[in-house]
């Protein structure tokens, strides 16, 4: 058996300063295999953006990565220090959800695909040219040739996502991860970069990792499925089933609170409560103040994610066999 | 319906803006809207649609270069106070749109104040009043805007919106930066004021899952002009317009789409770059000669009088989009 593409063992974030520290990102673990899509759901502030970063090891300064291995295909990457960055170089890479910020606007599109096809694939400044001008015709952009001469500023929300993807191909990654790449984007052109990403997937053989806080879009393109709480990872897997029949009381919450054109009429259902700040997490299972299945073991207790019966699930909830189907 | 005079109506609004070329460039083209009280309409169409000029007009934030705007059946070519009392806006960012510096209270109670709706010694009362309707603590009155979340501040939006006792609510994209479970709570909250004090609702979004969720009825706008409008179950379960058939196909769903067609090309072109004949020919599964020729009016669907749509092939069910 080969080993995965990318896998994530006990990752663990802390924020704060010299005195006081609070997990934000509490032992998650995963795993993607070349080919295949994991997506991360969860609201502002779950941790999931953290836990890409902490993959990549480009974390903020008042986080610290206290824990854990990033492996990929076999090999362990560190998590400190000044190796962190070549270690990464040209097999992980990662896009995010404002293209402008990532983007250098006085140097032309093409330039920054080319930059990186040099720099990473090693390729002379005539051939990362031309393989800039591939690369945005792969990502969907007509006329790459004339576009590739366009400042950022230039193109459209939808164009400059593309050209991001392209950057990110350019270092020929084994793994994608893209942090809520498509929520700035108007319902067509997301529908249009989710399925970019869809064949890229294929095609390329990435293994992605794609963040959001809209299950619906986690929907339409992963595989597996991971919900996100608190910092910690409270119910995964498959897509379909998760949906069909949520085990967790937050999946279920998550899940009503998507209205989708499907449903007209139907008003949202909401979560009652907040999202506890890091440092303020209840004592027990992390979700029992929100929830209506909460007893004494769940506000005293531990709980931690086990596997479900049905194949390739698994779940942090004490009540798991109450929640009911949607 | 409510009254048979709307709360609102639009009447061949349009409004062009100057390009860095100095020409004209037409955001809004002849765009017509009824809204009557306690109902809502979703206004709904991509960036560049001309959704958000269409509420900037109607709340007096920019002068349309023709058109008629009623409130109540009056025209708003000048805005007296309670005209402008009566359109509040809602926008995407409410941390953009609440001073940092000022408590909750403050706020509400200057505009209460100005607008004589509450003596002083009842001001108070109506601040936790206002908090209480829009879902908030009384305490949340003494603290700033940093001290709430993104969701949390959309309320306090919401509840200084509504402290003007206002006939019509214009929101601009009110979840579009909010969470989904978030967003959900907003939708819900804007659908009972809606009916508990009886307020016209016109809610603009690029998301039509957030319009199908509260709107009783919908109008499509694409590159400046209404393409398709009628009542929400009706518009969604059976487009007229390709256009809102591709934006039905293009929004994310919790169940696997039924026929995934194949998705709409590119994005809408800039106003100033308005196709000839239909404006959506070029982006269009179904397109044929005449749609590169003559451009559809928006006209009532056949049988069905309270719907129209801006399509040569409107009388004909538009089922996923057909390849070419």
């Amino acid at each position: 058996m080969t080993a995965p593409a990318l896998e994530v063992r006990e990752l663990a974030l802390s924020v704060g300063d010299r005195r006081r520290r609070w997990r934000v990102v509490d032992r998650v673990s995963f795993a993607v295999e070349a080919g295949r899509s994991l997506g991360i759901v969860g609201e502002s502030g779950s941790g999931k953006s953290l836990t890409l970063r902490g993959v990549m090891a480009l974390t903020p300064a008042a986080v610290r990565i206290d824990a854990g291995s990033v492996t990929l295909a076999g090999e362990e990457l560190p998590l400190h220090g000044r190796r962190t960055r070549v270690a990464r170089r040209g097999r992980l890479a990662m896009i995010f959800q404002d293209p402008l910020s990532a983007l250098d606007p006085v140097h032309p599109a093409g330039a920054q695909v080319a930059e990186i096809a040099r720099r990473v694939g090693g390729r002379s400044r005539r051939a990362a040219w031309v393989r800039a001008i591939e690369l945005l015709d792969l990502v969907g952009i007509r006329e790459a040739r004339r576009r590739a001469h366009d400042y950022p500023h230039q193109l459209s929300g939808g164009m400059r996502q593309r050209v991001m993807i392209a950057m990110a191909l350019a270092s020929e990654p084994a793994v994608l991860l893209c942090d809520e790449p498509t929520t700035a984007l108007d319902v067509t052109v997301q529908a249009q970069v989710l399925d970019l990403l869809d064949s890229l997937r294929a095609e390329l053989r990435l293994a992605l990792v794609f963040v959001s806080h809209d299950l619906a879009v986690v929907r339409s393109i992963c595989e597996e499925v991971a919900v996100m709480y608190a910092g910690r990872f409270v119910e995964t897997g498959p897509t379909a089933a998760l949906l069909e029949h949520p085990r967790h009381p937050y999946t279920l919450g998550l899940r009503q609170a998507v209205v989708d054109v499907d449903d007209a009429g139907r008003a949202p259902r909401s979560i009652p409560g907040e999202l506890p700040e890091p440092g303020q997490l209840p004592p027990g299972c992390p979700f029992n103040p929100r929830c209506t299945y909460a007893d004494d073991a769940c506000r005293h207790g531990t709980v931690e994610l086990e596997s479900h019966g049905e194949a390739g699930r698994a779940v942090a909830c004490l009540h798991s066999d109450r929640v009911p189907a949607p | 319906m409510g009254s048979p005079t709307p709360v609102l109506s639009v009447r061949g609004l349009t409004v062009s803006f100057a390009s860095a070329q100095r020409e004209r460039i037409l955001a809004v083209d002849g765009v017509s809207l009824q809204l009557h009280a306690g109902e809502s309409v979703g206004l709904v169409g991509e960036s560049g649609s001309g959704k958000t000029t269409v509420a900037r007009a109607i709340a007096g934030l920019l002068t349309p270069d023709s058109g008629k705007i009623e409130l109540d059946g009056t025209s708003l070519t000048r805005r007296s106070r309670s005209d402008r009392r009566a359109i509040q806006l809602v926008f995407q960012d409410p941390f953009a749109s609440l001073n940092p510096r000022r408590r909750i209270r403050g706020v509400l109670r200057e505009l209460l104040h100005v607008h004589g709706l509450a003596s002083d010694p009842e001001i108070e009362a109506r601040c936790v009043e206002l908090m209480s309707l829009v879902g908030l603590p009384a305490a949340a009155l003494d603290r700033r805007p940093a001290a709430f979340s993104g969701g949390q501040r959309q309320r306090i939006a919401i509840a200084r919106a509504i402290a003007v006792e206002p006939r019509l609510i214009v929101a601009d994209e009110p979840v579009s930066a909010l969470d989904v479970s978030v967003g959900a709570t907003i939708l819900a909250l804007f659908d009972r004021l809606r009916s508990e004090l009886d307020l016209g609702l016109l809610l603009i979004s690029h998301n039509l899952a957030a319009v199908a969720a509260i709107c009783d009825r919908v109008a499509v706008m694409y590159l400046g002009r209404v393409v398709e409008e009628g009542p929400r179950a009706a518009v969604f379960d059976d487009p007229r317009h390709p256009y809102t058939r591709a934006l039905l196909d293009a929004a994310p769903r919790l169940r696997p789409e039924p026929s995934e067609g194949p998705r709409i090309r590119d994005e809408a072109p800039p106003a100033g770059a308005r196709p000839s004949g239909c404006a959506f020919h070029d982006r269009c599964p179904r397109a044929e000669e005449i749609c590169r020729r003559e451009s559809p009016e928006l006209r009532a669907v056949d049988g069905q009088p309270q719907r129209a749509a801006a399509c040569h092939f409107s009388n004909e069910p538009h089922t996923g989009g057909r390849a070419r």
